[in-house]
């Protein structure tokens, strides 16, 4: 990799940074906001037009309030475990295919953070290490609301996170590859009928979504928070911008949970008709390859950015539809339902590759 | 055990079907319901008072801040008789009577006149008796105002200087006196001569 690919590479990584921060920042309003219309409310509309500077009042808000420590705290914990949310969070997104890429004379860069070949391994690793953020923060308050939170979000994770890497094994049986960027172009080939996996994989699909919003904490699993019955749960010691941490983790979570499900589900930044649109730009546009390979790949991106925010939109939609699980019920549908079924869905697609009714993927790119 | 009103209904707890445990159609369901409303609030009116904008009507018979009414002429109704005080049940008025001077007839109505007059409005229970018992109209709950929220409870008890209604051809209440042009140059005229 020369210096000047490395150096756009780096910005590619920024952006990416940049953008999750301010897609988890503009959750907070999205948040608020569909709440309100779902339940025939106005919603915050004060600060500035439509509301749309109320994550910048929220930030003041959360920056200028007290920083309070708890007496018996582990205090070095305590600071340590919204941070560890946080970096865990924004550290998933990194290799995730935002677009194909951009080609300009020599210069190829590509529209994802870093490409690596194990990188669903990779996203499944940094999640289940989000865990310990809330773990050590549970546990660092000394507060036996705290501490239930945490231990819930523990077994809660360790739970979902089974049937959630079965219901991926599936997709995997399938693609062959762990790269997330050889699973979305293998879901598009030029010139041939292909569907997304989501058509493939309809129940994989499901059991990867309700799992999605176990390892989330988003409703109907938010027993770590349950404000209900643990207060604030997990994060009930915290204030101030640790506070602010940890409800943004959340939301960077939702973000990336939305992009994951986008990329191996629905074709990533593939939209419909592009390799048509793009020889129809480059012969009778009479764009030169390059240029009208750089504007599918923008198109790309826009394609992907639109179905991560349906998903976030579909998940604050079931977050104000549906009720929150009772303790017994999730672990009954995680351990007798979900893994059962996706143990049952890896023998499904085995059954169906082994008779060819799914073809076997080429390597075409 | 027979059911003595005979309305009890007997409830058949039938196993779940398929569908039913299988709560993704409840769910679908739930949120086709979310669904509606979400476009309802984009389509349909929406029934929220946005307050610093906008503001509820009153109702035409609300009784709300109280004013001490002046006549036609501009000058004070009240007499300082003290009914309004004594019918009063929350105890919330008093008042301190004199005597006109001479000189002040513009500015009082009676020979008799109220040096201070104050109600406190912690007190006051907005009944309306006080109205009900003033035999010189003075005293009236205007259905367009309300005593405002203040810091300090000494800020509540209102004195002569927010209770009577300020002199001024503008004002004109929805109850009591209704000032033509005319009257209120005339009134105004009399003021400045005063």
């Amino acid at each position: 990799m020369s210096l000047e690919s490395l150096g756009w590479q780096g910005l590619v990584i920024l952006v990416v940074f940049g953008i999750s921060l301010l897609i988890a920042t503009y959750c907070t309003y999205a948040e608020r906001v569909i709440a309100a219309f779902l339940q025939d409310r106005v919603g915050p509309d004060r600060a500035g037009p439509f509301g749309i500077v109320q994550p910048l009042a929220d930030a003041v808000k959360l920056f200028t309030k007290e920083e309070f420590f708890p007496s018996g705290a582990n205090k070095a914990l305590f600071i340590f475990g919204p941070c560890l949310a946080m970096i865990t969070a924004l550290m998933s997104s990194a290799v995730i295919p935002f677009g194909n890429f951009l080609k300009f004379g020599e210069t190829v860069v590509h529209l994802q953070g870093i490409e690596i070949n194990v990188g669903m391994l990779y996203v499944f690793g940094i999640v289940s290490l989000g865990v310990y953020g809330i773990m050590i923060g549970g546990w660092a308050s000394n507060n036996k609301f705290s501490l239930l939170g945490a231990i819930r979000a523990a077994s809660q994770n360790i739970s979902y996170e089974l049937a959630m890497g079965l219901a991926l094994i599936a997709v995997l049986m399938m693609s062959g590859s762990l790269s997330l960027r050889d699973i979305t172009l293998q879901q598009s080939v030029p010139g041939e009928w292909h569907f997304w996996n989501v058509v493939k994989q309809p129940l994989g699909f499901i059991i990867f979504i309700v799992c999605a919003f176990a390892e989330t904490n988003r409703t109907p699993f938010d027993l770590p928070e349950c404000e209900t019955e643990l207060v604030g749960g997990y994060h009930t010691e915290y204030s101030s911008m640790k506070m602010g941490l940890y409800l943004f983790a959340e939301y960077v979570n939702v973000f990336v949970a939305s992009a994951v499900m986008s990329v191996i589900y629905f074709g990533g930044f593939n939209f419909p008709f592009q390799y048509e649109l793009r020889s129809w730009l480059s012969s009778s546009q009479g764009l030169s390859i390059d240029a009208a390979q750089n504007i599918i790949a923008i198109l790309g991106v826009v394609a992907v950015f639109a179905k991560i925010f349906a998903f976030i939109f579909f998940f604050m939609w079931v977050r104000w539809t549906l009720p929150r699980f009772r303790y017994d019920q999730l672990m009954r549908l995680g351990w007798t339902i979900l893994i059962p079924l996706a143990i049952f869905n890896i023998l499904l697609t085995g059954g169906l590759i082994t008779t060819g009714i799914i073809p076997e993927i080429k390597q075409w790119w | 055990m027979e059911s003595l009103s005979n309305r009890a209904k007997k409830l058949e707890k039938k196993p779940m079907t398929l569908a039913e445990r299988a709560y993704l159609p409840a769910i679908f369901q739930g949120l086709s319901i979310t669904m509606q409303h979400f476009f309802r609030a984009a389509t349909k009116k929406q029934i929220t008072v946005r307050y610093p904008e906008e503001t509820r009507p009153f109702s035409p018979v609300f009784r709300g801040l109280h004013v001490l009414k002046r006549d036609e002429a501009g000058r004070e109704r009240c007499t300082a008789c003290g009914l309004c005080a004594v019918a009063c049940p929350a105890e919330a008025i008093t008042m301190v009577a004199g005597e006109r001077k001479k000189g002040e007839q513009n500015l009082y109505r009676e020979e008799k006149y109220a040096v201070s007059y104050e109600i406190n409005m912690l007190r006051c229970i907005f009944c309306g008796l006080c109205e009900e018992a003033c035999p010189k109209a003075a005293i009236y709950l205007q259905a367009d105002k309300m005593a405002p929220p203040r810091y300090e409870r000494d800020e509540f008890i209102y004195g002569k200087d927010r209770l009577v209604e300020p002199v001024s051809p503008d004002n004109r209440s929805k109850r009591g006196i209704q000032l033509t042009p005319e009257q209120a140059d005339k009134l105004r005229t009399q003021m400045q001569s005063a």
